[in-house]
């Protein structure tokens, strides 16, 4: 069947989606303080710049603290909450997942603020700590659905086997399991990683005004003079999220495959 | 080994319980304390007895707080309605007419962009649609314009636009993964009945697919109904939507009751929209059995 106009659509589609990202490398090499066309020439300038932007160095280290700390707190949540619900039945179930998959339904404005709202009442002073907490609620939920699957495609009679063999549910746990659901759990974590290193409002409230990468990006878009660096600095990301997510997927597939499942779809 | 009721749920509950503690102390209590501070009267940063609904009184008769949740609500149905409609052919595209070995490969595409800084997009949109900005320039160096177009500042249409674009490859993985599901004999025996293409696409796959619009509608109607940074960069911030007024009542009015008050109906705003959503979805399951 060809549908000559549907692949138009779709390629004209895809234009339109990276339209934006397109543009990045184009005005981060450019040789001129505006961005815009015509260009100007080459320069590798703004990359210097950016990098020798302290105030960054601070927040892009702040931001890699903030997404290792989430990326690893909601994957072991995450294992917990998956592991739970894949292999037993307990009273309360159906609630208690509702509440930890919650946030993927609620405006994130609210998550952050109600968490801010407490911890000022309290006051708990905000800190890296405070976003932390605030961003693994956001992340858990997705962690919850990376890892369900693949605790679903595991096969229950390679357990009952080891536990047969004389193994204890522990050692089941981390000799047959682990090893099978690895594939999930890093996906899981890279796929909270991109997501915490990505987030804003929590990092912007819940964070009081400390460097933060997502933060520090979105002010210094205001001053037209720091818009080419931060260009050169969306290049960098850009390219670290697709070598990320092209690992994430690899591991996901694997992950299906060592387990003899199905690819039945992607990240969400 | 047979795990009697009592002890399958007892490992059940000891299994979860981190993750269960966790959200009910970060999340479950927060909005508890949100839901009663929304009935306490008090300003500046505290909040006190006795409780009243004297704040939501005030929600309702204060012309400005139904302006904001109207105006979110529509440019957040307006921009679920134009990704849904742009992301159906897409994804329809995909599961009809690419081969089955480079489906994968045409998704991770799509879906690249979602995963690449969010605030980056938005800033770029920023850059692009700006007062002297990319398409002002090119507008008045091919001709086409004399003055500045200044996309920017037109406020809501210039919102929905940069939240279309942002929030668009959430729209075609759902609608993509019900057409998947679509049972090609079907649509042969449609066909064969001579039907037309077209009246066996509307008569058969669209129903088929109408979980996954409508499950596509709720991804993007969710978070582009709270969303923050673009009401904020792109408008000049003239247009405020629910989640900046939220920042002003809480923290620069420090007004607890108020905003809780705000924030609670603001939720079911959201809650009763996404339930209408899934009781959609309910009579399209129903219907098509």
């Amino acid at each position: 069947m060809k549908a000559p106009w549907l692949r138009g659509f779709t390629l004209f589609y895809l234009l339109f989606l990276y339209s934006p990202i397109l543009l990045l490398p184009i005005f981060a090499f450019n040789d001129s303080k505006v961005v815009s066309f015509p260009l100007s020439g080459f320069t590798t300038n703004w990359f210097v710049e950016m990098w020798a932007d302290k105030n960054l160095r601070i927040a892009a280290k702040n931001s890699l603290i903030i997404a290792l700390s989430v990326a690893t707190l909601s994957t072991i949540l995450g294992i917990f909450a998956a592991r739970a619900s894949v292999r037993y039945r307990f009273p309360g179930k159906a609630p208690l997942m509702g509440l930890i998959m919650l946030p993927l339904v609620l405006p994130e404005m609210i998550v952050a603020m109600s968490l801010l709202v407490v911890l000022l009442s309290i006051g708990v002073p905000l800190s890296l700590l405070t976003v932390i907490m605030g961003q693994v609620l956001i992340c858990t939920p997705f962690a919850v659905a990376i890892l369900t699957s693949a605790f679903q495609s595991l096969d229950r009679s390679l357990e009952e086997a080891a536990l047969d063999l004389g193994e204890t549910q522990w050692s089941t746990f981390r000799l047959i399991i682990l090893p099978l659901v690895m594939p999930g759990i890093l996906a899981s974590f890279l796929i909270c990683f991109t997501i915490s290193f990505d987030e804003f409002i929590i990092a912007n409230f819940l964070g009081s005004g400390r460097p933060i990468l997502s933060v520090y990006i979105f002010g210094q878009f205001r001053f037209p003079s720091k818009v080419p660096s931060m260009l050169a600095l969306g290049t960098v990301l850009v390219c670290f999220s697709i070598i990320l997510l092209g690992f994430a997927e690899y591991m996901r597939r694997r992950g299906i495959a060592k387990a003899g499942g199905k690819d039945a779809g992607g990240f969400l | 080994m047979a795990a009697t009721p009592r002890s399958e749920a007892r490992a059940g509950l000891k299994l979860i319980s981190p993750t269960a503690i966790y959200v009910i102390v970060l999340l479950a209590l927060p909005l508890a304390t949100v839901l009663v501070y929304s009935m306490m009267t008090g300003g500046r940063g505290n909040v006190s007895l006795p409780l009243t609904i004297a704040n939501y009184a005030e929600l309702w008769s204060k012309p400005v707080y139904g302006y904001i949740l109207l105006k979110s609500l529509l440019v957040a149905l307006s921009v679920t309605f134009i990704t849904v409609v742009l992301a159906y052919p897409v994804a329809y595209f995909v599961s009809f007419h690419v081969k089955p070995d480079r489906k994968s490969l045409w998704l991770f595409l799509i879906t690249i962009p979602f995963w690449t800084s969010y605030i980056i997009r938005v800033s770029l949109w920023f850059v692009i649609l700006g007062y002297d900005g990319i398409l002002d320039k090119a507008l008045m160096s091919l001709g086409i314009m004399n003055t500045q177009l200044n996309f920017s500042s037109y406020g809501i249409p210039a919102i929905i636009f940069v939240l279309a674009h942002a929030y668009a490859p959430f729209a075609v993985l759902p609608i993509f993964v019900s057409l998947e599901k679509v049972d090609r004999s079907l649509l042969e025996a449609g066909q064969d009945l001579g039907e037309s293409r077209w009246v066996t696409f509307l008569r058969v796959t669209l129903p088929l697919s109408m979980p996954g619009v409508i499950a596509a509608a709720l991804i993007v109607f969710i978070p582009t109904v709270g969303d923050y940074v673009t009401p904020k960069l792109v408008g000049d911030g003239r247009e405020p939507m629910i989640a900046n007024f939220i920042e002003t009542a809480l923290l620069k009015l420090r007004n607890y009751p108020q905003g809780s008050a705000f924030a609670v109906v603001s939720m079911l705003m959201v809650g009763i929209v996404s339930v209408v959503f899934v009781l959609l979805n309910r009579r399209f399951i129903g219907g098509s059995k």
